[in-house]
């Protein structure tokens, strides 16, 4: 148990010892730069070096702008002597969709940079389809580290887990992409993916049978984000793994890296039925994903940041998800990690997830 | 600016020569074109609909293009096998042979990028891999490496013929002190590009059958075997198809570096087996999957099963020398070789990494014809692409294409 203690010690510490060095060179202390990677100076100097790359960016962003100014000019001139009504709203979607073409990495963004990238895709929502989102660009709390906790002795395989987290973060409905797997295992044969059975379609809970659920576990060292080739995957400060849909590249190596079978690929343009989207949406979230981009679990990042728990805890009918602020020493889950005895799935790879199970 | 009107000359002489052929050469180029044409248009759908037309899925994440993309880096590093002798031990019966070699390696690498591109969800935002414009994850991806070495790779395998070749057109000879420097480079080179591409799968911990310390090591024995053997297929079809003299004491020391190759690579094979099978643990799963079918499903059996007898025929008959020295054994070894080791390098490794999941599901992979539409193309891509190098190469080799002073 105190050793348990000691990790979170430890990532408490990091925590601290982090947020001075980059309210420094990122002037917001969360977002930016090293949050993502380990905590120690010399990542945060290489950091800067990429921020110093992002001004270049902008650099030639704005050049971009100009030029589509121009374009823009001399495609108006064209527009205005054929057409009477113009479509100014057509003419502001093209300018929306070149800026977010050229746009950089949201992990090295400021926060105005993510405000107007977020002020961007509610607009362009807006104008193809005539409905309001409200997208946040809410950055983590100070103090906070989320984790997450598993009762397998509750957990009967109702998924209605499952079924809450593909309405909550508007996942493609076509391709049915799911983030929580619910495994079945037979009793007597302990926890054993193997023969578990983890797409099963009867009355449950059935009998001889107990349920185990996967998703993301939010690793403290994730694997996934080392290998990403763009940054387009890191860590947040509160310790949610997230993706940038906008930048990611779509070579699915973080995949290949995960040992949890926690990341989501689209295969096709994602699908949500209009009136099944949710509206209440966060950039590294559940906003619309598009074709060809990573997506994962993001502990519902729009809900945990506004102080809620996340869809797939809220919709358990049996109280086998617990969900918290892993440094918060009154809440449920350090009394879950204090008391109960917890493992975590495949501890040897050192990936140290966020997520564990117990039993009662 | 005189080196410029000669390079100009150059342009117009090889353009000159490479529309202008026998008849067989241009139905060659023909059908190249024309399946060329067709992978783009399967290449058109894969971009308006999406990864799906492909046989990949969630739980099979990559297939058909990244095997080809590991195969074809061992090919290009496989060059190396006649640099080294030609430009560093000064070995004078490598000499006429390294251009093709160098040709070779640029055709490859140059499918090797389309690979990847073609294995990319939204190559539209490729820009963001670009150094300097984009993010580029330094030096913590394997695949930024990858991306670094790769092209590095390329620029080297350009540079050098280019040099040697533009020397020759004006009836120079090339300065060593020029080239050779390159030319040792290359070679730490071609050995880095292919264990870079192997560490991108050796380093994740998350597949056991790829994590594992003999793979860079195999991969190289693979590729100095493969590489090699493709190129003594290439010489003996330039050599009976152009005027171009490839002795054969050159096939048969290039005969010689292939069999060792297959030699070594056979052993660590045999090393392999006898440590997924003679105490098999949860992380033998997928060799048993790949070699037996788990659950019943095997759908790579007939593959890999094909390929290891390929592979022991091929080297052992290459082992004798009686044989070997034979050239049509040694051109059917050589085929045989190369088809072996492409099933074992692409299937065999990168599919069963995949099969079982991370929580022991079985999902099996197979190919569209979309897929393989697009791996076809590509293939045509680099036939094309090499043609037209080796030719403008041979001519000039062959002292045909000069500069002409007005």
């Amino acid at each position: 148990m105190s050793e348990k203690k000691n990790k979170w010690f430890s990532l408490k510490l990091s925590n601290k010892k982090k947020v001075p060095q980059d309210t420094g060179s990122c002037g917001c202390g969360k977002k930016s730069g090293g949050c993502g990677s380990h905590a120690s100076t010399e990542v945060a100097k290489p950091v800067d070096g990429f921020d110093q790359v992002m001004g270049a960016t902008m650099d030639r962003r704005n050049a971009f702008k100009q030029l589509t100014a121009s374009l823009l000019v001399g495609a108006g001139a064209i527009s205005t002597s054929c057409s009477v009504t113009s479509d100014d709203a057509a003419k502001e979607k093209a300018q929306i969709d070149w800026e977010e073409q050229f746009k950089g990495n949201y992990k090295l963004m400021s926060d105005d940079e993510k405000k107007a990238t977020v002020d961007r895709l509610v607009r362009s929502h807006q104008i193809r389809t005539q409905d309001t989102l409200d997208m946040s660009s809410k950055t983590a709390e100070e103090g906070v580290l989320f984790g997450y906790a598993f009762n397998i002795s509750k957990c009967q395989g109702y998924m209605d887990c499952v079924s809450a987290c593909v309405t909550e973060n508007n996942q493609d409905r076509n391709s049915q992409m799911e983030y929580i797997r619910i495994h079945e295992m037979k009793d007597g044969q302990g926890i054993n993916f193997g023969e578990a059975d983890d797409n099963y379609y009867h009355e449950v809970p059935a009998e001889g049978h107990f349920y185990v659920g996967t998703q993301c576990f939010h690793c403290d060292n994730p694997p996934c984000v080392e290998v990403c080739p763009v940054q387009a995957t890191w860590k947040e400060p509160d310790g949610i793994v997230v993706v940038d849909y906008d930048w990611c590249v779509g070579c699915r190596y973080c995949m290949a890296a995960c040992p949890y079978d926690g990341r989501r690929f689209n295969w096709s343009k994602p699908e949500v039925p209009k009136e099944e989207i949710n509206k209440n949406q966060h950039y590294l979230g559940n906003r619309l994903r598009k074709k060809g981009v990573m997506e994962k679990c993001t502990f519902c990042i729009q809900r945990s940041r506004d102080g809620k728990n996340p869809a797939c805890v809220e919709a358990c009918p049996t109280g086998a998800r617990v969900f918290g602020n892993l440094l918060d020493p009154n809440s449920t889950i350090r009394w879950v990690l204090e008391n109960k005895k917890v493992f975590r799935l495949k501890e040897d790879l050192g990936t140290e997830p966020k997520f564990w199970y117990y039993m009662d | 600016m005189g080196s410029l009107k000669v390079f100009k000359s150059l342009v117009i002489d090889s353009l000159d020569i490479i529309t202008h052929g026998t008849k067989k050469y241009h139905l060659w180029m023909a059908f190249l074109t024309a399946v060329m044409l067709a992978g783009m248009y399967c290449y058109s759908i894969q971009v308006e609909e999406g990864l799906s037309v492909t046989g990949m899925t969630n739980r099979v994440s990559w297939g058909l293009y990244i095997s080809n993309f590991t195969f074809l880096v061992g090919v290009a590093a496989a060059a190396v096998m006649l640099v080294m002798p030609t430009y560093v031990l000064h070995d004078v019966d490598f000499k006429r042979a390294v251009l093709i070699g160098e040709g070779l390696a640029v055709a490859a690498l140059l499918m090797c990028l389309a690979f990847v591109v073609a294995d990319m969800g939204g190559p539209n935002v490729l820009w963001h891999m670009i150094p300097g414009i984009g993010v580029f994850n330094f030096p913590n991806s394997m695949l930024t490496w990858d991306v670094l070495v790769l092209n590095g790779y390329l620029f080297i395998n350009i540079t050098i013929p280019f040099y040697i070749l533009f020397r020759h057109y004006q009836n120079k000879e090339a300065l060593a002190k020029v080239y050779v420097p390159g030319a040792i480079l290359s070679v730490f080179w071609a050995v880095g590009i292919h264990l870079v591409t192997a560490f991108l799968y050796q380093g994740l911990q998350a597949r056991p059958y790829w994590n594992n310390a003999l793979l860079g090591p195999r991969f190289l024995a693979s590729a100095f075997a493969a590489g090699p053997a493709l190129i003594i297929l290439v010489l003996a079809m330039i050599r009976s198809h152009t005027d171009f003299k490839i002795e054969d004491k050159t096939i048969k020391k290039i005969a010689l570096v292939v069999t060792v190759a297959a030699q070594i690579n056979l052993i660590m094979l045999v090393s392999e087996l006898f440590k997924e099978f003679y105490a098999p643990t949860h992380h033998s799963e997928s060799a048993y999957y790949l070699f037996f079918g788990l659950h019943g499903k095997n759908a790579l059996m007939p593959w890999i099963w094909t390929a290891i007898p390929l592979n022991i025929l091929a080297t052992v008959v290459l082992t004798f020398h009686k044989l070997r020295n034979n050239l049509t054994i040694l051109y059917i070894c050589c085929f045989l070789l190369f088809v072996a080791i492409w099933i074992e390098k692409g299937f065999g490794l990168i599919v069963p990494g995949f099969i079982p999941g991370p929580y022991g599901k079985i999902a099996e992979y197979l190919p569209t014809g979309i897929e393989i539409g697009v791996t076809l193309g590509i293939w045509a891509m680099g036939a094309f692409v090499f043609t037209i190098l080796a030719r403008t190469a041979v001519e000039i080799e062959t002292g045909k294409l000069r500069y002409k002073k007005k």
